[in-house]
């Protein structure tokens, strides 16, 4: 495998003179937000010209944003990781996948139950939570151990052929647990009770949970990543892993700790989508992975804010598409913007950071 | 990952077996295809066994084929059940009574001859069949051309899953109207059109023998096809191209077309293997096109040796008959003595990550190496080594 890749931008290197290569120039830079504006605006335009207004297309959005704060999460982990090892984490789906079924299991044995009173149940789903992140933390940290690090030094396909290795191991794993069928899950937090309207747009408890756990989480890591000492390590072994050894930076360590910051989000992001969905699936992981690599290399991989927006954009699209185009179509849906992202755009809405790209 | 680099170990041997003499490779490949041919004749004509082989050759000219993009190319597809998908519903389309309001048939004797939809030759639908998949390979190369290695893995699986939604969803999508549905989705088209071909006893479910036989030629000219490719200017290009694309690049070598044609290529053999699975397991069902199988056909070219042909050919086989024999027959019940509340039989794709683990950490470059490929995964550079070996078969 080549180490450097083709210069997967040669519009933006060039410089504009032609009407033409400014054209291109245009359509590299917004072809990709035009394709993504595609399906709101023309659910939109058919909504008012069938009379109907706006909170239909709105409410889509709205959930859109609610359950594309879940794939953020997950999204994060992958870019993360990327970032510094330049893996796809194959795996980081059905980490999370993990995380919901421990979830799943454990609001029994803590006593969680639909008659818990309100103070109860928040100090309990905390308690979960942390119980979550924990879990799939140490997985995730596991996984690396095992499967990564001997293989620094081997080609890219190696550690990307244990990393679908381990996915399918996790997930026969999650096949054992709770049987091949989706298992509900108590609705603790009455998921689809409504908390107010708006404009004809309703909020539901659902939507305020996976805000309310994605928006400080998301925060927590940005500040962690920017100011910790291990923030700056993790920045510096991304940029560079032999000069960041140099200036003595562990960078196993520094690597694991990537992998413990992802296994963190997908645990909170395993609680809340178990609460978000109330039905926990062997193969959510594997859907909920492929749907959140999109959301990452959408935003930029290896780039933290890109790896958020993509998130919550690829939630707009999913809800618009389940809909109105019908829920079996929807994989298909967000594969084929994973694959017009990729021929069209690589490196993302916001440009990636990784060491390929410079 | 080359960026961090950890102390290599000392270099190895360069050669495990014994020096044997040139002409004792050829030797063995005639016995081996010779006792191969025999085979079925020392067995009942609908054994399991015949069953198990004529399953396995299958899923060795399917590994064969991955080996092309994966092995010599280095191009990892983790969308291969595509093909398998294409191939397959070229006989449903093709050979079956699925399209009832056509009333086509081509060289067809017997009863598929009379009944309406479309009847090919089989001989035929095999050649469309790869010609399909040689099309929808370019198609699925072309958006990863300019990808990095990784990100080829990922668009190739966004593109098999695609088509498998496609298969489970077809039968809402018309084509040309009421009465052409793309595909059954999940009930299947079922039955295909028996199989008629010359000097060849009729193929039924009851006499085995000459699917074996059409397996196992198709298996021999896929062998041929193979070796004479990996050996081949275009065979020396692909390994230029995994090894470095800038340096096979600025060498000359083309790397769009020689890209492609690996796609085309390998799309093309798991074509062929799709089409005769379709036919002999008497159906085409979305539900046979899951991930999982085109991580099945992964795991049997990375336990054979990436890019090694006999090592495929090797591990296509061991897979297969773990997957057919092994786990659900021998060794369901273990769980259950042992007082555990599972079957063995549900472990089936764990057992393959599990596999993929054990095999990438302990011995990357598989079981029957390549030499060339070893080397670039073990890195000991040995000028011994690094000469190309023309005494490969």
């Amino acid at each position: 495998m080549a180490d450097t890749p083709i210069d997967p931008t040669p519009v933006a290197a060039a410089p504009a003179q032609s009407p033409g290569s400014r054209l291109s120039a245009a359509i590299s830079k917004w072809g990709l937000w035009a394709l993504l504006a595609a399906l709101p605006v023309i659910y939109g335009v058919k909504d008012l010209a069938d009379g109907e207004g706006l909170s239909r297309l709105g409410q889509n959005i709205l959930e859109g944003l609610s359950n594309g704060s879940i794939w953020a999460l997950i999204a994060l982990g992958y870019t993360l990781v990327y970032g510094i090892i330049e893996l796809i984490n194959f795996a980081h789906g059905d980490v999370f996948m993990i995380g919901s079924f421990v979830a799943a299991g454990i609001f029994g044995t803590i006593g969680l139950t639909l008659t818990t009173g309100p103070l109860g149940l928040v100090g309990g789903l905390l308690l979960v939570l942390i119980i979550c992140m924990v879990a799939c933390g140490s997985l995730n940290v596991m996984i690396e151990r095992v499967g990564y690090r001997p293989l620094r030094g081997a080609p890219k396909l190696a550690p990307l052929i244990t990393a679908v290795g381990f996915s399918f191991i996790l997930q026969n794993v999650g096949l054992l647990w709770l049987g091949g069928s989706p298992a509900s899950v108590p609705d603790l937090i009455r998921a689809q009770d409504e908390v107010f309207t708006l404009f004809g747009i309703t909020v539901q408890r659902a939507d305020l949970l996976a805000i309310g756990v994605t928006v400080p989480l998301v925060v927590a890591l940005t500040l962690f990543i920017s100011r910790s000492r291990l923030g700056k390590a993790m920045r510096a072994t991304a940029q560079d892993p032999d000069a960041a050894r140099l200036m003595g930076i562990n960078v196993d360590t520094t690597i694991s700790a990537t992998f413990l910051l992802g296994g963190l989000l997908a645990g909170a992001a395993g609680l809340t989508y178990a609460l978000y969905q109330t039905t926990v699936w062997y193969f959510q992981g594997f859907q909920a992975g492929l749907i959140a690599f999109t959301a990452a290399v959408m935003g930029g991989i290896g780039n933290l804010k890109g790896a958020v927006l993509g998130g919550l954009i690829i939630g707009i699209i999913q809800q618009i598409s389940d809909n109105r185009i019908g829920p079996e179509w929807t994989p298909a849906i967000v594969f084929a913007f994973l694959i017009l992202i990729m021929v069209f755009r690589p490196q993302g809405l916001i440009g990636e950071e990784t060491r390929e790209a410079g | 990952m080359t960026d961090v680099a950890t102390p290599q170990p000392a270099a190895k041997p360069a050669s495990r077996l014994p020096d044997v003499p040139p002409w004792f490779s050829k030797a063995a490949f005639v016995v081996v295809a010779i006792v191969a041919i025999l085979l079925p004749l020392f067995f009942d004509p609908i054994s399991g066994f015949i069953d198990d082989a004529v399953i396995a050759l299958a899923y060795v000219v399917m590994a064969l084929g991955l080996n092309v993009v994966v092995g010599f190319a280095g191009l990892l597809d983790l969308g291969y059940v595509a093909f398998f998908a294409i191939g397959a519903y070229t006989v449903g389309w093709l050979a079956s009574s699925f399209f009832s309001e056509a009333n086509v048939h081509i060289l067809v004797q017997g009863a598929a001859g009379e009944l309406p939809g479309i009847h090919v030759n089989f001989l035929i639908i095999l050649v469309v069949a790869a010609a399909l998949c040689a099309l929808a390979g370019i198609l699925i190369g072309l958006p990863t051309l300019r990808l990095r290695g990784d990100y080829i893995a990922i668009v190739t699986l966004a593109f098999g899953e695609i088509i498998r939604v496609f298969a489970v969803n077809g039968d809402s999508i018309k084509i040309f109207g009421e009465g052409w549905p793309l595909t059954a989705g999940r009930q299947g088209i079922t039955p295909v059109d028996q199989v008629k071909l010359p000097f060849l006893d009729p193929f039924t479910q009851l006499n085995l023998r000459p699917w074996y036989w059409l397996i196992l030629a198709i298996v021999f000219l896929v062998l041929f096809v193979v070796i004479r490719l990996r050996d081949s200017r275009l065979g020396r290009a692909w390994v230029a191209i995994r090894e470095d694309e800038v340096a096979a690049a600025s060498m000359g070598v083309p790397l769009v077309k020689t890209k492609l044609f690996a796609y085309a290529a390998g799309a093309a053999i798991g074509g062929l293997s799709g089409a005769f699975l379709a036919a002999y397991l008497n159906t085409v069902n979305a539900d046979q096109f899951a991930f999982s199988f085109s991580i099945f056909v992964l795991a049997m070219v990375i336990l054979g040796g990436l890019g090694s042909v006999w090592g495929v050919v090797f591990g296509a086989i061991l897979l297969s008959f773990i997957n057919n024999r092994l786990i659900p027959d021998v060794l369901n019940s273990v769980p259950s003595k042992l007082n555990l509340d599972f079957q063995l039989a549900d472990l089936g794709f764990g057992i393959f990550g599990f596999l993929l683990v054990i095999v990438m950490l302990m011995r990357p470059e598989g079981l029957i190496p390549e030499k060339r490929h070893r080397l670039e995964l073990t890195e000991d550079i040995d000028v011994q080594e690094t000469m190309y070996d023309e005494e490969r078969l």
